[in-house]
């Protein structure tokens, strides 16, 4: 345990599901205009969950209307009101970043089949 | 000089979320409670300071001297003693002790520790000099400063010129430092951004002396 710990811990999310890569998530989003509050969906698969402990995120990528969209999240900010996770993706590595240089059917994730 | 001032140690770095959602980089420091030893006056010593120690020290392992000197203020005997330089010392008496409540959330503190040592440094990292080009023909010249002087006339080098030498290892004050968070129930002080030097060095804060502005 780190001496940072006791200042993490009351920052730390304990209501998310368990992230993997390949996931396919919906990530809902707290977006603030003007004084208003909305809730915005992403939704796409975790192509990498990087860094540990209160800094830790994860990469969600979506395609939209045939442009890649990227977004990174940080795993226990505030801002994201729930992480749904849709399906769980069968795949060889941590980092998805072949995707990037793939399109249509070849950037499908398999699903992972439960034995 | 400053209203008020703490010492503490510091536990590390990491970051917190603030109120609009915000992330922002603390670092932990933990200030045990301070007692008074001896509260020194213009008149007695020409200066204004508190001397202070936190923490708990074995009788046993104090030299004569800091055995002595704890017994005759009748404090208890702590890890370190620190002075802490104040504008007045009028209301603080010896025994008294000073928490980390002593400062609020959002106030602007300077800090002062001793960096970390860096051993012998070239001129590169010790004054961010650019060095020389890696190729065009040069020889074992890379990270070297360069031209020290002119020619026979001054025929020294002047005074100051900066070298390779020992970098770190000294007192530095980071001014204008917001403090996030003062936990007393845990004895921690979050402040925003880095502090000088390593895991459990000594860390003095007190009041923005030029105002935090």
């Amino acid at each position: 345990m780190k001496a940072t710990d006791i200042v993490d811990q009351q920052h730390l999310r304990t209501d998310l599901p368990k992230l993997r890569p390949g996931d396919e998530v919906k990530v809902h989003v707290r977006i603030k205009e003007g004084d208003k509050e909305r809730v915005q969906v992403f939704q796409g698969d975790i192509i990498a969950i990087e860094g540990s402990g209160i800094s830790e995120s994860y990469t969600v990528r979506k395609n939209s209307y045939g442009v890649g969209v990227e977004r990174t999240f940080p795993m226990h900010t505030p801002s994201v009101e729930k992480v749904e996770v849709l399906r769980h993706g069968q795949v060889r590595r941590a980092k998805l970043g072949y995707l990037r240089d793939r399109a249509g059917k070849a950037a499908k994730i398999r699903e992972k089949r439960e034995v | 000089m400053a209203q008020k001032a703490i010492v503490g140690e510091k536990v590390g770095m990491t970051q917190v979320w603030t109120q609009d959602r915000r992330v922002v980089p603390v670092t932990v420091l933990r200030v045990e409670p301070l007692r008074i030893v001896q509260v020194k006056t213009k008149e007695s010593d020409g200066y204004n300071a508190l001397q202070v120690t936190y923490g708990q020290k074995d009788e046993k392992k104090l030299n004569k001297a800091a055995a002595g000197h704890f017994a005759k203020h009748g404090v208890a005997p702590g890890r370190r003693l620190v002075e802490l330089r104040l504008d007045s010392v009028d209301g603080f008496e010896v025994g008294q002790e000073i928490g980390v409540d002593k400062l609020a959330a959002g106030e602007i503190v300077d800090v002062t520790a001793v960096s970390r040592g860096k051993g012998f440094a070239g001129g590169m990292k010790r004054h961010n000099f650019r060095g020389q080009g890696a190729a065009h023909g040069n020889h074992k010249h890379h990270r070297a400063p360069g031209s020290i002087g002119q020619r026979s006339f001054p025929g020294r080098v002047f005074r100051g010129m900066r070298m390779a030498g020992h970098l770190g290892h000294e007192q530095v004050t980071i001014l204008n430092l917001e403090v996030v968070q003062a936990d007393s129930e845990r004895n921690l002080l979050l402040v925003k951004g880095a502090v000088p030097g390593p895991n459990g060095g000594v860390v003095i804060v007190r009041d923005a002396v030029k105002g935090g502005k």
